[in-house]
């Protein structure tokens, strides 16, 4: 079992033709994802990365059966790709696009309410289910096929965490990246209820960081909904107040709010172990197994 | 991207919000025509992008020639917070009655714009809002149809606002909106916005910050992006764009990825070092950036050692390792030593690659953070 996606999930790439889409069509494919189509307007009827491409989303869910979209338009675009995806509909939209703006995001978010399709990012590397499908950019050959669900706001400390997992012979349901914005579809609290839901999932990772309340609340969910272990990670400790620290949503406010301490303290009252270094929460969730 | 007060109160004055008479001036001669101008008595106000300037001696309200000359020679040139002073708002000063604070943010955690009215103006409302948070009158805005009239009422009616100004600071609040809607800002705020007897409202500062990511709407806006506002090695960094910032320890820091990086300071800092820098150079670097990267890191006279951490996701190891390669080659002698720890996409290439002589290899991150702080406090003696 898995969350969010597994071999069955049909996969449109929205901006197939450009770059990045195209690189990363190949190595989902690679990977053993079932993608079924692209989506560029005015690029329909060609072939990129051994795939069709369709005018609209809503094409290529029609002629393909797509019900996922992962989304590598630029900025400028992609919340007009987004509304294009909610509207088409599928039932996952994986937005891996850095740089959207904030307002154009909350529209996106506000529209995402009165759906039910589930979308992850943006500014995010995406979604994978080891051994079975990946949607995004992450890279599929540090992951395993395992137990243990991975849900993190940060794309390299993923990767890092993923890494000290894999050497230890501990393997992953499903990974899932957020995304580093202010303004994301999927949080924390939907990403450990479906790890929760999940049968095969026997403990959780969740690697926040400084800036907004979404690791507070993740905490209470913990402790009043789940059963499944959790042990954590929080980047930024050492972040000055006011200052971008890469991520647009990773900011400690001018007068300390969503700081490290604030969400390490909420954990660790949720009874969730925050390590202090990327190895102790691998140690963490070796004693849980 | 945060505009400068004057910048801010000159985009609410054009949206017809009312603002003070006011000019600006770069020295203590242009400081004094402008006050003999606006007539006293005026405040000088000091133009840098911080909160708190009053308390920090940032502004001073003067009554005559000889005190606007006197404030001005102290105020710009000044090192307010960690910013230099390059200018002053020579300011018409304002008799109030009361101090009001109105804004519009995103609430992140709600995803959608929040307006808001409170009687306790003219001090910190992030203070007020830990303190007293009931002291301040929220509206939540939804994106699709902007801030309806009877929600800035209703803010302005909830908040206490005396009654016979409520519908001009209504009327406020709701320009308000409608710039930070406009203009892709996720900040705009009067505080305070002053009440005088005769029932004027007046808005006495001006805040405004542009989302960065949607500058490419606005490129009036662009160009008002005072590039001298922050630090010199910041600004270095935005012309290589890199996201960065300096801090004021001796361990440079260079990394791929916020949280990675993030995770390299917080362990430069656990394992009893001081990190000197923020460094992402992103996803997919290729040498020319890799390059640029230890140009920047070296630059800060602070550092005395550097690590280099990379997991590859589309960043390739091999790629990395002939940058950092070409870097160092280019030196007599290394101006800093360097530890380099590469996991990930063609790391083990990347190791291989790496020239020994000029660096030294680490294979865990946690191994490379304590030899980078270690080699640190070596320079350091």
């Amino acid at each position: 079992m898995s969350i969010l996606v597994d071999d069955e999930t049909r996969v449109v790439v929205q901006g197939i033709t450009g770059g990045e889409g195209k690189f990363h069509a190949e190595q989902m494919i690679e990977y053993g994802t079932n993608v079924v189509a692209g989506a560029v307007p005015g690029k329909g009827g060609q072939e990129v990365a051994g795939v069709p491409v369709y005018d609209t989303v809503a094409g290529a869910a029609r002629e393909e059966d797509a019900d996922a979209a992962v989304v590598f338009v630029p900025p400028a675009f992609a919340a007009d790709a987004l509304f294009e995806a909610l509207d088409s509909p599928v039932d996952l939209v994986v937005a891996i696009t850095e740089g959207i703006p904030q307002q154009d995001m909350a529209s996106v978010y506000k529209r995402l309410g009165e759906t039910d399709t589930a979308l992850v990012g943006p500014n995010c590397p995406g979604v994978i289910t080891p051994g079975e499908a990946k949607l995004g950019i992450l890279p599929g050959n540090i992951f395993s096929e395992g137990d243990v669900g991975l849900v993190s706001r940060s794309g390299t400390l993923t990767y890092q965490v993923v890494d000290s997992l894999t050497q230890r012979g501990i393997g992953q349901t499903t990974a899932v990246g957020i995304g580093g914005d202010p303004i994301i579809g999927t949080d924390f609290v939907d990403a450990l209820e479906r790890f929760e839901a999940d049968t095969d999932t026997e403990a959780v990772v969740m690697c926040g960081e400084i800036g907004g309340e979404d690791e507070e609340e993740a905490a209470r969910y913990i402790s009043q909904y789940m059963d499944t272990p959790v042990a954590g990670f929080i980047a930024g400790r050492t972040a000055p107040p006011g200052k971008r620290m890469g991520h647009a949503g990773a900011i400690v406010g001018s007068s300390g709010t969503g700081t490290a301490e604030s969400k390490i303290n909420a954990l660790n009252d949720a009874g969730v172990p925050v390590g202090d270094t990327p190895e102790e929460v691998a140690d963490h969730i070796e004693d849980f197994l | 991207m945060k505009l400068h007060e004057y910048q801010a109160k000159g985009v609410f004055a054009d949206a017809g919000i009312p603002t003070p008479a006011s000019q600006l001036a770069e020295t203590a001669d242009e400081a004094v025509a402008a006050a003999d101008d606006i007539g006293y008595p005026v405040a000088i106000k000091a133009q840098v992008q911080v909160g708190g300037r009053g308390k920090a001696g940032g502004i001073e309200l003067v009554e005559n020639a000889d005190e606007a000359r006197e404030a001005a020679e102290r105020i710009i040139g000044m090192d307010l917070k960690g910013l230099h002073v390059d200018s002053v708002l020579v300011e018409e000063a304002v008799d109030f009655v009361n101090e009001l604070y109105i804004g519009v943010t995103m609430d992140r955690n709600e995803g959608r714009p929040v307006a808001m009215v409170s009687t306790k103006g003219g001090v910190d409302i992030e203070e007020v809002a830990a303190e007293n948070p009931d002291a301040i009158a929220r509206e939540h805005v939804d994106p699709a149809f902007g801030l309806h009239p009877y929600q800035a009422r209703r803010a302005v009616y909830d908040a206490g606002v005396d009654r016979d100004v409520a519908g001009d600071v209504a009327s406020v609040l709701t320009t308000l909106y409608s710039l930070w809607d406009d203009r892709d800002a996720t900040e705009t705020e009067i505080n305070p916005l002053m009440v005088t007897a005769d029932d004027e409202v007046i808005a006495a500062d001006a805040v405004m910050n542009i989302d960065e990511d949607a500058l490419f709407r606005h490129p009036d806006l662009a160009e008002m992006e005072d590039e001298t506002a922050g630090d010199e090695l910041e600004a270095k960094a935005n012309e290589y764009g890199f996201d960065y910032v300096r801090l004021s320890g001796n361990v440079g820091i260079i990394g791929n990825g916020a949280g990675l990086v993030m995770t390299t300071l917080d362990l430069v800092d656990y394992y009893g070092g001081e990190p000197a820098n923020f460094l992402d150079i992103g996803g997919g670097a290729k040498a020319e950036r890799v390059a640029n990267a230890l140009d920047m890191v070296f630059s800060d006279e602070n550092v005395d050692s550097v690590v280099f951490n990379i997991f590859g996701g589309i960043t390739r190891g091999d790629e990395v390792a002939k940058g950092i390669n070409a870097a160092l080659e280019q030196f007599d002698e290394i101006p800093k030593p360097v530890v380099v720890r590469l996991a990930g996409t063609n790391a083990e290439e990347g190791m291989e690659i790496l020239n020994t002589d000029l660096v030294e290899v680490q294979g865990t991150l946690e191994d490379a953070v304590q030899r980078a702080v270690a080699r640190a406090e070596e320079v350091d003696q």
